[in-house]
């Protein structure tokens, strides 16, 4: 299994999310230039975080239209894996790949800092394997990561059970003051419809190694991992390479 | 033309009149406008150190670690499987003072440059900021602005700010201090340097075009602040961009990859005219470039524009001509400007043509190598102000309560909230510890430890004092997480050297860096001088009794941990476990914290550190920590024991009960045991059941540890001894502690 972790003039944390998957969980990966107009041979993508282009039009504007987008949009339409991380996710809101968009914090700053999220739909590649209602700790660093879909949308998003995770407390109970930027609904990552297209606000690669505090973001790769592996067992993905991976 | 003329002629041009009749000697003629410009800022104090050369000469600079010491754009040291760390700590104070945001902004790019010049990728940042007493329009306003350009830079560019301090004082209201230190890595073997050599190599402008912003910035740097100024300063203030500057990063790092490069330098201040003439002088060589191939932003743009401008981003470097293509296309794939705009010369002189012809032509050593001055110095006549009368009926509570709201000791968070700390996945700790921790992730499981401090109260009352107070603070920080202290890079923040009393706390306390540095084998291996930290008037008038900062070195130093995953943290961490007072009892109450609080006056020089015992509790904590008997250390910094306890209480979110050793009291006031400062000295907590080993340990390292309470419940407990032999106990519940300590709003 090959993941392709795409680089933005501006973007952060690509070689992190490139660490994680080589270093920590044996995955083949490759550098994927924004420039480049095709994505054959992997099997997932990722649009880390950063600030792609400056971010100086609007986070994600420009990125939206670099090259690559295109080669991505077909990846989605063909079901395949994409995770948007951060930035990754302002982005593919950018595209319209994903519902909403992501407004400045209500506290009008960037915020740093351990967030709790609650996984509320195992209906895509990285929580298939992840039960319902688990709480995971993930790292913020964001400006814009204030989820708003307009109400009717917002619905229709509920409804489609899009909604992958939700910000809460450590405890589980979503709330006001567990919602670290005013997120409609507490929503901290969405799903397209066909759920193969996945972003969230928080940074599971920054919780991939219990030496930085929190090891609970390495299940969401180890669950596309696990996808992937379920679905193309074609590919010599041996049980021990998921298990490894868990 | 007379003399007089001439002196009046070159400095027009901004040149200092003692320097023209220097500048003529060694030029063997006058210079002409243009290079009379490059003069003044090549001579200012900011680019020249002309004042503090000799006088940094004291400091130790060796180890068998450092691979480039002070002169290169930052030191580096190796820390073993191949690797080194590069870092630097530089001033951006009066662009701060001035435009905070982009002031403080352009620091963070300024300081991430220097170490990319070392070939290092820039893993993290740390800022030392100094504001005057927060409740004023003023400070807040520029504390605000400070913050949030550290933010905006810093959080864009993809570099983690980890940590760092913020301390008031109303001496720095009118001229406040931006500090900001930045490390990087590199492999040992891959070290570059700024001298340029190779006749016929290629000159090489890369990075963002040349406008016409920064110009004289260094000029402006060495002068007093003067708010009736502040219009015009405006002006000299540059803007940085830092999408460009982590473009810079990584197409630099990919053109020193080629191994085609053989010197490199970032444009910071006084651009082109440094770049270019500290790496010929350096390289021994002549360099003959081109001014009408610079990338220029704007048309029209004047050559001493060009030479002087401070636009950000830029990096110059000096290549092999078979290479050139290859360094062009690195940077040119990041989008970046880049181009070839000279080369290197045989003849050592440095020739600017513009427009065809040869505008200046001058020997490179001449304009690097400033005169150094030796300047006059006395002690200031109340250097050591008396110690104010001290009630001993205090209460306790209270005064802990009003020190750990105090913006010296209460928690940043609100600050640190708003830097990317995580990014890199490298950072071990949180900011908020003794010391900030990043893997090193190329060579597990090694880690490296940094902190800056910089008590300028201290300072005010005793300048070399001071000063080895803060390097034993930093190294004392550094224990507290396991780190081994392997070099330091200090940022000297004072007033102008031409007062004697303002030079004469300069020379104290390099002196006592000096001292307490050679104390503990740690090499000072770069940094940087602020003079001038001084404003001629204050709210429109003319300033009266002292106008300048408190002396202020902040000393920024650098740890080695041999395996990462055995850190310290502060917080208490279980019921039962044993508190203990590790390290010396020399403490006073002179230059505290608690003196400035309960008594608005610095008053007094603070404690003789005894070095032995200092050195001694540093080493045992370390190791202590390294050999994981702990399970929670802290240094007592600011507000002493009490402070120190209170925070392991909120850090670790639980309480604990804790006595006065029998003898305290006997000696002294419980003000002076709870809130007294001193040297070398945590408060620790351990299992029972490894307290005796713990005890044996400090034994055999000659240090004091003294069980004085124990971990467990929801309040603090304070006890004592009275004069007359009472127990007195003054409680505090752990909400009210944090809730104090939470307090600071940014």
């Amino acid at each position: 299994m090959t993941w392709g972790v795409i680089t933005f003039p501006g973007s952060n944390c690509d070689q992190d999310c490139v660490h994680v998957l080589r270093a920590v969980l044996g995955q083949r990966v490759e550098d994927v230039w924004h420039e480049v107009r095709s994505l054959d041979g992997l099997d997932a993508v990722i649009l880390p975080g950063g600030f792609a282009y400056g971010d100086y039009l609007r986070a994600g504007a420009v990125a939206a239209t670099a090259p690559v987008i295109e080669a991505v949009r077909g990846f989605a339409e063909a079901g395949r894996p994409v995770l948007g991380i951060c930035n990754g996710f302002q982005i593919l809101t950018e595209t319209r790949l994903l519902p909403g968009t992501l407004l400045r914090n209500t506290t009008q700053r960037f915020r740093c800092r351990p967030v709790w999220v609650r996984v509320e739909s195992t209906s895509t590649p990285f929580t298939a394997d992840i039960p319902e209602g688990t709480i995971l700790e993930m790292p913020i660093a964001h400006g814009e990561g204030g989820f708003y879909a307009p109400p009717h949308d917002l619905a229709a998003i509920e409804r489609g059970g899009q909604v992958v995770f939700r910000y809460c407390d450590p405890r589980g109970r979503v709330s006001p003051e567990a919602n670290p930027n005013g997120s409609a609904a507490s929503i901290a990552g969405v799903a397209n419809a066909r759920g193969n297209v996945v972003a969230l606000m928080p940074h599971p690669e920054r919780a991939s190694e219990a030496l930085l505090g929190s090891a609970d973001g390495r299940r969401l790769f180890a669950s596309a991992i696990a996808w992937m592996a379920g679905r193309e067992t074609a590919r010599t993905v041996t049980p021990a390479v998921v298990e490894a991976a868990r | 033309m007379t003399r007089a003329a001439t002196v009046d002629a070159v400095s027009r041009f901004g040149v200092a009149p003692a320097d023209v009749e220097d500048v003529r000697r060694r030029l063997g003629r006058d210079p002409n406008p243009v290079e009379a410009r490059m003069f003044a800022v090549m001579w200012s104090e900011h680019c020249g150190y002309k004042h503090s050369k000799r006088v940094l000469r004291r400091l130790p600079t060796a180890s068998s670690r450092v691979l480039s010491g002070p002169g290169e754009n930052a030191g580096v040291l190796a820390i073993g499987q191949g690797w080194a760390v590069a870092f630097k700590i530089e001033s951006h104070n009066h662009p701060s003072a001035v435009d905070p945001y982009n002031g403080a902004a352009t620091g963070v790019g300024g300081i991430i440059r220097d170490v990319l010049a070392m070939g290092a990728r820039p893993i993290a940042l740390l800022d030392s900021l100094r504001f005057g007493v927060l409740d004023d329009t003023r400070s807040r306003r520029l504390l605000g602005g400070v913050v949030a350009g550290i933010a905006g830079y810093g959080d864009a560019i993809g570099v983690p700010t980890v940590g760092g301090e913020l301390l008031v004082h109303p001496r720095y209201r009118e001229n406040p201090l931006v500090n900001v230190a930045c490390l990087g890595l590199v492999r040992s073997d891959r070290v570059t340097t700024s001298a340029a050599s190779g006749p016929g190599n290629a000159v090489i402008y890369a990075g963002a075009r040349t406008g016409r912003d920064g110009i004289g910035g260094a000029a402006f740097a060495s002068t007093e602040l003067d708010q009736a100024r502040e219009q015009i300063d405006r002006a000299s203030v540059q803007i940085g961009d830092p999408f460009t500057g982590k473009l810079l990063i990584e197409a630099t790092l990919e053109a020193l990859a080629t191994g085609v490069v053989v010197a490199i330098q970032d444009m910071g201040a006084a651009g082109l005219t440094c770049a270019t003439s500290e790496m010929a002088a350096r390289g021994g060589v002549g360099m003959a470039i081109d001014l009408d191939r610079v990338p220029l932003r704007e048309a029209g743009m004047r050559p001493e524009e060009i030479l002087l401008s401070e636009s950000q981003e830029r990096m110059l470097l000096v290549a092999r001509p078979d290479g050139v293509d290859q360094v062009l296309r690195a940077y040119r794939r990041w989008g970046l400007a880049a181009e070839v705009i000279g080369t290197i010369t045989e003849t050592p002189t440095l020739a600017a043509r513009w427009e065809g012809r040869t505008i200046v032509d001058l020997p490179p050593d001449a304009l690097a190598s400033a005169p150094v001055y030796d300047p006059a110095a006395w002690a200031p006549a109340a250097a050591r102000p008396s110690r104010p009368g001290l009630e001993t009926d205090v209460d306790v509570a209270d005064v802990l309560l009003r020190l750990l709201a105090h913006p010296d000791v209460a928690s940043k968070h609100a600050i640190f909230e708003q830097y990317d700390f995580s990014v890199g996945i490298r950072t071990v700790t949180p900011p908020g510890y003794d010391a900030a921790v990043l893997r090193v992730l190329e060579a597990p499981p090694l880690g490296v430890a940094l902190v800056a401090e910089g008590n300028g109260r201290w300072c005010a009352a005793d300048p070399r004092r001071g000063a080895v107070l803060i390097v034993l603070e930093a190294a004392s920080n550094l224990a507290c997480v396991g780190a081994e202290p392997i070099g330091v890079t200090d940022c000297l923040n004072f007033g102008s050297p031409e007062r004697p009393e303002v030079f004469w706390t300069f020379r104290e306390a390099v002196e006592g860096i000096a001292e307490a540095c050679e104390a503990l084998g740690v090499p000072v291996i770069g940094g940087n001088v602020s003079f001038y930290n001084e404003a001629e008037s204050v709210g429109g008038e003319r300033a009266s009794g002292e106008r300048a900062v408190p002396p202020t070195p902040v000393v920024a130093m650098v740890g080695l941990l041999d395996d990462v995953g055995r850190h310290g943290r502060p917080g208490f961490a279980r019921s039962g476990d044993a508190i203990v007072l590790m390290g010396g009892d020399q403490v006073s109450l002179n230059a505290s914290l608690y003196c400035a609080v309960i008594h608005g006056e610095d008053g007094g020089a603070p404690v003789n550190p005894d070095f032995d015992r200092a050195v001694a509790a540093i080493r045992c904590v370390r190791e202590a920590v390294r050999l994981n008997i702990l399970e929670s250390v802290h240094d007592c910094g600011d507000g002493g024991l009490a402070v120190a306890v209170a925070e392991a209480c909120i850090q670790g979110e639980i309480g604990a009960e804790v006595a006065l050793p029998r003898d305290t009291a006997a000696r002294g006031s419980c003000t002076d045991a709870w809130f007294g400062e001193g040297p070398g000295r945590f408060v620790a907590s351990v299992a029972p059941s490894r307290l005796p080993e713990l005890q044996a340990h400090a034994a055999a390292c000659g240090a004091m540890c003294a069980v004085i309470g124990t971990v467990g419940g929801d309040a603090l407990g304070l006890l004592w001894r009275d004069g007359q032999g009472g127990l007195q106990r003054r409680a505090l519940p752990l909400d009210t502690l944090a809730a104090a300590w939470r307090s600071l709003e940014v």
